[in-house]
């Protein structure tokens, strides 16, 4: 990992850049486990439930929104890093 | 399989822009290299002109648009920002600045050339208010229309714009107004409405690429949280006692949590202004995110253009069909974002003016 870092800094990338990628990365990773968890409970409800359908979308989607709102808080910070 | 025919025709039309790239994107010397960043980020920031293309010759097309200061030294001031020749030129003692810290803005010099204290209060027609203009005046036609319609054929099923409009109008009533707001929901639908329609069309004339259409307004952060500003307001005034008791004095917490030093009331006054801000940048980083997208894919073009002009050719009908696809998700993007700053808005108002049980 050091390694990594000495050789991203001889390449003429800051640590900040480095660190504000990896940073995206990772939000990515969580709200896509996040989100990908919302869509298989939904699934499971609409395929038990049938006519519950429409209930289910709507709550699946506001819940996906919180999630995105917070990654994309997450994001905005890294955004911040790489330009300010 | 005549779709699929219909696909390879327009898959082979996506070959005829290369003709044109070779013609003008061939670096020349002297000619700096085509900077795929700087071009996204011109096509998404806010500016004095409303830019529509670029002839080879170096020559642009651009329509001016107003410009209104209000200078402490000398008043104010309202003239085009053609005066400027896109920042070629000084005019009346003013700057439009292209390089350096005060990028993107304009700064005012006294008569013998010395940079004056402080810019000028900028109060300019700029393109994203253009494009703010021109949704307000298309959600006040379109629903001015459709209430004539409605008028003229009560008792009659829709016709005409309001079967497009009754719709969505009912949902907004029906499954986020009444469905997350207990007491009194019609109260806020007009709000809520306005909400809806106002994001919901500056969305979908932001995806349009032909001017008046194609200004970035959603996709501008001061916009959304104009937006939000007035989510705030409207749940914060009509806020009972109730919620101002559960932030003040949040029952069924113990004691030490709220009296020596107010943990409680302090989280709960930070989720009051952070609720209305991640409605404001969730709008906003959703939009432009699918701006930077779309124009990403189409930069690839030009990128490989500038490596050769077979790699273009191989390259631009995937970039082309990449970036329908983009938009086309966009659509989708644009109701969801719409249904969701609704909703949520109208689950808090919901939540602020709940009677207890």
């Amino acid at each position: 990992m050091v390694s990594l870092m000495v050789l991203l800094e001889a390449t003429g990338f800051s640590l900040g850049q480095v660190s504000a990628a990896i940073g995206a990365g990772v939000v990515t990773i969580g709200a896509g486990l996040a989100i990908s968890r919302i869509g298989v409970a939904a699934m499971e409800a609409i395929a038990r439930q049938p006519e519950a359908a429409g209930d289910i979308r709507s709550g699946m989607i506001v819940s996906c929104a919180l999630i995105e709102g917070v990654s994309f808080f997450a994001l905005a910070v890294c955004f911040l890093i790489l330009f300010v | 399989m005549r779709s699929i025919k219909k696909l390879f025709s327009l898959l082979a039309l996506t070959i005829i822009p290369i003709v044109g790239i070779k013609a003008t994107n061939t670096p020349t010397e002297g000619e700096k290299s085509f900077n795929a960043g700087k071009v996204i980020m011109g096509h998404l920031a806010d500016s004095y002109e409303w830019h529509i293309m670029t002839l080879p010759s170096g020559k642009h097309i651009s329509i001016p648009l107003p410009v209104i200061l209000y200078s402490r030294y000398t008043g104010i001031h309202i003239f085009m920002s053609s005066k400027f020749h896109h920042g070629h030129e000084r005019y009346k003692n003013f700057e439009y600045v292209t390089v350096g810290k005060n990028k993107g803005s304009i700064v005012e010099y006294d008569s013998d050339g010395n940079l004056l204290d402080g810019k000028p209060y900028d109060f300019s027609i700029k393109k994203n208010v253009v494009g703010l203009f021109l949704g307000i005046f298309l959600t006040f036609f379109i629903h001015r229309k459709s209430l004539k319609i409605a008028e003229s054929r009560r008792g009659m099923p829709p016709k005409g714009l309001l079967s497009a409009t009754e719709p969505l109008v009912l949902f907004v009533r029906d499954d986020i107004a009444r469905a997350c707001i207990s007491h009194r929901p019609d109260k806020f639908v007009p709000f809520l409405l306005s909400l809806f329609f106002m994001i919901l069309i500056t969305n979908l004339s932001g995806l349009i690429p032909i001017p008046p259409f194609g200004a970035n307004v959603t996709g501008n952060l001061s916009v959304t949280l104009g937006l939000a500003l007035f989510s705030f307001l409207i749940i914060n005034i009509n806020a009972n006692k109730q919620y101002w008791k559960h932030i003040y004095n949040t029952p069924g917490v113990p004691w030490f949590m709220k009296f020596p030093i107010p943990i409680m009331p302090l989280v709960e006054l930070i989720g009051l202004i952070l609720k209305p801000l991640v409605l404001a940048i969730r709008l906003f980083a959703n939009i432009l995110g699918g701006h930077i997208v779309t124009l990403a894919f189409f930069s690839l073009i030009f990128i490989f253009a500038q490596m050769s002009e077979l790699a273009a050719g191989l390259v631009s009908p995937f970039s082309i069909v990449f970036v329908l696809f983009i938009w086309t998700l966009e659509i989708l993007v644009a109701f969801i974002q719409a249904y969701v700053f609704t909703l949520l808005t109208a689950i808090f108002i919901g939540s602020a003016v709940a009677e207890h049980h």
